[in-house]
């Protein structure tokens, strides 16, 4: 109890004043520079003001030690919080350097990738989903029945061999094309049918620069009453304006066997304008899709009465859309999946 | 199809344009994919005539002049030996390329100055003579096209001639569409006026002899008819030069005179035709049999085959001599020595050679057309003009015309409604256009009460439905004469497929997530899968890739590992697509499935921050959450420890639906850590929908009625919240201590957020430290700090008690 040369009282006092001028200081400095110097003056470790009141404790009875301790502690805790909160304000001027240089790039997070081919399809499907299409999934491995004999193709023709194909065994093979799902829908739901059907087939096709043996499909299938060629032309000539532009297209005759009468449509070629060039093999137009109306055939494979219903159908591939459209020279790049392609479709 | 201009013109003499054929063709019957100018380089060549010429001392040199017709004569320095006074020869006039790819320029020789060149056969690529110009044999004026003057110029064209068109794979047949849609008549060629001389034929019902030849054919199945033209003493050698060009215009390569005419009646009518030597058939024979077991031959392209039932073959006495309607046999071909020769005109089973050409996995152009079909009614008239044709080109005479078979019977006759003719085609078509159009192509039409009763020409195979004289009529007038209107159209009664619209919704929170999709191959190395088989294709494109994937992140593997090859470490990947089992009942399953893959930086590297932290597990676990919601919205979502290799397992309303693991990469040693997820987000049904010729309307998809989520209202009270740093015992799990806090707060309790994990100083080992941050508030008024430090130790000493959890100290 004896030999205090320093009251509890004084070293209260002496801690109130530093807080009383440490923490305007703080407040004031406008600089990082200047709460840097706020900051050695008062909280350095060789000559700071809490060096000094920290060694002072010393000077106190043993009794009062304790009560000084906490009173110190917590004016320390005030002032470092202050310290760090004005650095925390001026800290960004320095760290970041936005307000010294507003050139600097922004801070951004991973750009997501629709595939292009998803891109293409994505608006095709909005077009016709305008004209009241929905949408209609079915299965990649599939019953010879359903990829050809529902289709009418004839068994043991040549035009099978425009299908190559992948079994699995003698009952189940890769569907060659999206058509089986005509006959699946036409099978679970009542006309009017208007469907899209967008999907994967295989044909046993070499993968090479404009080959592959899967790709994507889409098709479409109307049957209604009353549905005739006029009304495939016209949907058709709809939806290439509406994805081409102002394209002019014409149909002219082809061969599917699950279509009677079968036309294929072209567009003007865009790059040329129908004067004729490389793109567009000197003819002028671009091949965009086959159609025809359904096969009465198609109609009775699945319980549809063919002389009631009609409809017309059509398929296309945007795969080759996508690969016409961005310029890309190789079919396979759509299927590396290099994260540099992707990266160039990002939204 | 390769179609000669100039041969289709001699079939059908039209006025039309190359071009305009092309376009006619490509719109009303088959589109015309090639367009080549023959001879296109003889274009800028004139008739040159010499109207002065004297000799250039000491030279082998002439001085000319030459007119070509441009009103002034040109000097020309020629060096041939044979330039006459009056004569016409190939000019090329300063500034014309030559074939051989040199321009003709004005230039100074021997100081007489020469401006273009008279030309020889070899400078115009039209032979090897070089030993003059070529003197034309002409009265044309100076200035002519040369190809005017030489008839050399041609264009072919390649025609798309699809399966069912089988008749198009002729001129005559081309000849016919054209002849239909110009209005002129289709005749013979004028080059076969000289064609005759055929005996009659001597006709047998399965077997006959004549000039001492005998044909037999086993089995009328397979061979309907036959006919062999026997000609004696003709004198093998080069063809004609009009035939020799026929053939050239179509691509091909001239041989003999005899091997040249058979093609002339293949390209030209289509029928395909094949000359033996009569010499090297044994006995004399020709037997129409399958080929006997182990049975070889050597065809004419040197191949020695072997031989199953399941090929026709045409024997001689011995052995098999050709292999029927696809290709003969190298003993009996025709050579220069060739003196007698049998040519067959037949008509196979288009079953037959295809089976047959298909085993022995060849095609050739006689296959082609068998397997279609051909005219089979025009099979006698063939063989006649064939043998014809021979001796007009060979010489020699027809000594006997043996045909064996039947007759074909006529097409059957469809009935067609004229009104079903507008209605399908959504035009006004008159009966009356209808009956002109199908007559124009060959069909014959009798009008009946019930309709129209059409009957197809011979040569067509491809009619046998009211539809198809419907696609006749809408071809031939033309695609492009329908109208075009929107009408209106009803709904449709077909719901969006479930799995579509889960798809996009999917697709869009990955994309927003800052992942790319990708499309890949779905085949693989080998089976990915444990327990359930992987899907092998019998007939795989490469034996390296023989399976399906049972699994999305075995693709996207692969595609992690190619971008890393290419020093592409980021990678971010997703596919939507699907993966195939054989189920326990040996059918094949099929799912929808979405896998994502993830590894490298988290986002992208900043002046702020050069080397943002890699993806890591709980990334993965963030991904399958945020699928699994987007997917199932407002459905529970569980992510749990997962089975042996994977790290966490998704269920989506108590049902397992997906895993998270990490993924096992053949990766360089700078490659980060590769994160998978895998989510199934439904099955897709590959069971037949209903048998076939039924419908099954019961059985279409409806999609689930969503459960909406209920409005809860907003707080309009304030939270009280306090935090609780834990030492937890290890072996204890996050969510095994919150559930315990949720079950002893209270229901004031709003919500529970972990915040820290720590280990190290301060932390007894075996421990480690946690700390939550607890959410209360009362719907309707203010929480009293007594009621929340209740809580807080309520919670405290649960927590001790059950989970031997204390607070952290300090
Ligand atoms: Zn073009």
């Amino acid at each position: 109890m004896s030999g205090a040369t320093l009251t509890i009282g004084d070293y209260q006092a002496l801690v109130s004043a530093f807080e009383a001028e440490a923490m305007p200081a703080i407040a004031g400095a406008d600089s990082v520079d200047a709460l840097e110097a706020v900051r050695a003056k008062h909280l350095g470790r060789a000559h700071g003001w809490l060096r000094t009141l920290s060694a002072r404790l010393g000077e106190l009875d043993r009794g009062d030690r304790a009560a000084a301790g906490r009173a110190f502690n917590e004016v320390r805790v005030r002032v470092e919080d202050a310290l760090a909160e004005r650095q925390q304000t001026l800290a960004p001027a320095r760290e970041g350097g936005a307000l010294a240089d507003p050139t600097m790039p922004a801070r951004h997070s991973w750009a997501g990738v629709v595939h292009p081919v998803s891109q293409v399809l994505d608006e095709m499907i909005a077009i016709f989903r305008e004209l009241g299409f929905t949408i209609a999934l079915g299965p990649e491995t599939e019953s010879p029945w359903y990829n050809f004999g529902a289709l009418n193709f004839p068994a043991d023709h040549p035009a099978m061999d425009l299908h190559d194909t992948l079994y699995v065994s003698d009952d189940v093979l890769l569907r060659t094309h999206t058509s089986p799902v005509q006959v699946r829908t036409l099978q679970a739901y009542p006309p009017p049918i208007r469907v899209l059907i967008p999907g994967n087939v295989h044909r046993r096709d070499p993968f090479d620069a404009s080959h592959a043996p899967a790709f994507t499909q889409v098709e479409g299938l109307v049957v209604d009453e009353g549905i005739g060629f006029a009304d495939l032309k016209a949907t058709l000539n709809h939806f290439a304006r509406r994805f081409f532009g102002a394209a002019k297209t014409r149909f002219r005759p082809s061969y599917f066997p699950f279509t009677e009468p079968s036309a294929e449509m072209d567009v003007v070629c865009g790059v040329c304008n129908g004067s004729g060039c490389g793109v567009c093999k000197q003819t002028g137009w671009i091949e965009i899709l086959g159609s025809g109306l359904v096969h009465p055939a198609v109609l009775e494979s699945a319980g549809v009465d063919s002389e009631r219903y009609t409809g017309w159908a059509f398929g296309m591939g945007p795969g080759r859309t996508a690969l016409a459209r961005h310029g890309i020279p190789d079919i396979r790049i759509l299927y590396d999946s290099d994260v540099r392609f992707l990266g160039q479709f990002s939204r | 199809m390769n179609i000669s201009f100039e041969w289709l013109k001699a079939f059908v003499p039209h006025d039309l344009s190359a071009e305009a054929v092309r376009d006619l063709l490509t719109m009303h019957v088959a589109t015309v994919e090639g367009f080549e100018r023959i001879r296109a380089e003889l274009d800028p060549f004139v008739v040159g005539r010499v109207v002065e010429s004297e000799k250039i001392p000491d030279t082998r040199l002439s001085f000319n002049k030459v007119d070509d017709g441009s009103g002034t004569l040109l000097d020309v320095v020629c060096g041939a030996p044979n330039v006459t006074v009056g004569a016409s020869y190939p000019f090329a006039r300063t500034g014309t390329r030559m074939p051989g790819g040199l321009v003709i320029e004005k230039r100074k020789i021997r100081g007489f100055t020469s401006n273009g060149m008279l030309c020889s056969p070899r400078e115009l690529m039209l032979g090897d003579d070089h030993d003059g110009i070529m003197t034309l044999d002409t009265d044309a004026a100076p200035g002519t096209p040369l190809l005017d003057v030489l008839k050399l110029g041609d264009v072919r064209l390649a025609v798309d001639v699809l399966p069912n068109r089988p008749d198009l794979l002729s001129h005559l047949g081309i000849a016919r569409e054209v002849a239909a849609l110009t209005g002129k008549p289709a005749g013979m060629p004028a080059e076969l006026a000289a064609v005759k001389g055929v005996k009659r034929a001597v006709r047998g019902e399965s077997s006959e002899s004549a000039g001492g030849v005998s044909v037999t054919i086993e089995d009328a199945a397979d061979c309907p008819r036959y006919c062999a033209a026997i000609i004696r003493g003709v004198k093998v050698g080069p063809s004609p030069d009009w035939l020799r060009r026929r053939i050239e215009a179509v691509g091909g390569r001239s041989i003999s005179n005899v091997v040249d005419a058979t093609n002339y009646l293949l390209h030209g009518f289509g029928q395909p035709v094949h000359a033996f030597d009569l010499a090297k058939l044994a006995g004399a024979k020709v037997i129409v049999r399958r080929a006997r077991p182990g049975e070889r031959i050597v065809t004419l392209d040197g191949v020695d085959r072997a031989l199953s039932p399941e090929v026709l073959v045409i024997g001689d006495g011995n052995a098999a001599s050709a292999l029927a309607g696809i290709m003969g046999g190298q003993a009996s071909e025709v050579t220069g020595a060739t003196t007698d020769i049998l040519l067959e005109v037949a008509t196979f089973s288009p079953r037959v050679v295809r089976a047959g050409r298909r085993q022995l996995g060849m095609s050739t152009d006689a296959s082609y057309r068998f397997e279609r079909g051909i005219d089979d009614a025009a099979v006698a008239r063939m063989a006649a003009l064939a043998g014809g044709l021979v001796i007009a080109v060979a010489g020699g005479v027809i000594e006997a015309l043996i045909d064996v078979g039947a007759k074909p019977t006529a097409r059957k006759s469809v009935l067609l409604q004229p009104t079903k003719v507008g209605k399908l085609l959504g035009d006004r078509v008159g009966s009356a256009e209808t009956v002109k159009i199908l007559e124009s192509v060959g069909f014959s039409v009798a009008k009946g009460d019930a309709g129209l009763r059409v009957t197809p020409p011979s040569w067509r195979h491809d009619v046998s439905r009211d539809v198809d004289l419907v696609e006749e009529v809408a071809r031939l007038r033309g695609y492009d004469r329908l109208p075009d209107a929107l009408a209106g159209s009803r709904p449709s009664s077909v719901p969006d497929h479930p799995l579509y619209a889960v798809g996009v919704r999917v697709r869009d929170a990955l994309v927003a997530a800052g992942l790319c999709e990708v499309r890949p191959l779905p085949y693989i190395a080998s089976p990915d899968s444990g327990s359930l088989g992987a899907v092998r294709v019998r007939n795989p494109i490469g034996e390296d890739e023989p399976y399906l994937r049972t699994q999305i992140l075995t693709t996207l593997a692969r595609r992690a590992e190619y971008n890393l090859s290419r020093m592409q470490r980021d990678v971010r990947l997703f596919e939507i697509g699907t993966s195939f089992v054989v189920a326990a009942s040996g059918d094949v399953r099929e799912e929808m499935r979405v896998g994502a893959l993830v590894m490298g930086a988290r986002r992208p590297s900043h002046f702020t921050e050069a080397e943002p932290p890699a993806f890591d597990a709980w990334d993965a676990k963030g991904l399958a959450e945020l699928i699994a919601r987007a997917a199932w919205r407002g459905a529970r979502v569980d992510i749990t420890e997962g089975s042996a290799g994977t790290l966490w397992s998704v269920a989506v309303d108590g049902a397992a639906r997906g895993v998270v693991r990490s993924v096992e990469l053949d990766a360089p040693v700078w490659a980060a850590p590769a994160f998978g997820v895998e989510v199934t987000l439904g099955r897709v049904a590959t069971a037949a929908v209903a048998a076939r010729g039924t419908h099954d309307y019961s059985r279409g998809e409806i999609p689930s009625v969503r459960v909406p989520r209920r409005y809860v209202a907003l707080p309009t009270t304030p939270a009280a919240e306090f935090d609780l740093a834990l030492v937890v015992p290890d072996g204890v799990p996050a969510t095994e201590v919150e559930r315990l806090m949720r079950r002893t707060a209270g229901e004031t309790l709003e919500s529970i957020a972990l915040f820290d994990e720590y280990r190290g100083s301060g932390i007894p080992v075996g421990t480690r430290s946690l700390a939550w941050r607890l959410t209360f508030r009362h719907p309707e008024r203010t929480l009293r700090d007594k009621e929340v430090e209740g809580r807080r130790a309520q919670v405290l000493k649960m927590l001790g008690q059950e989970l031997g959890i204390s607070v952290r100290a300090g």
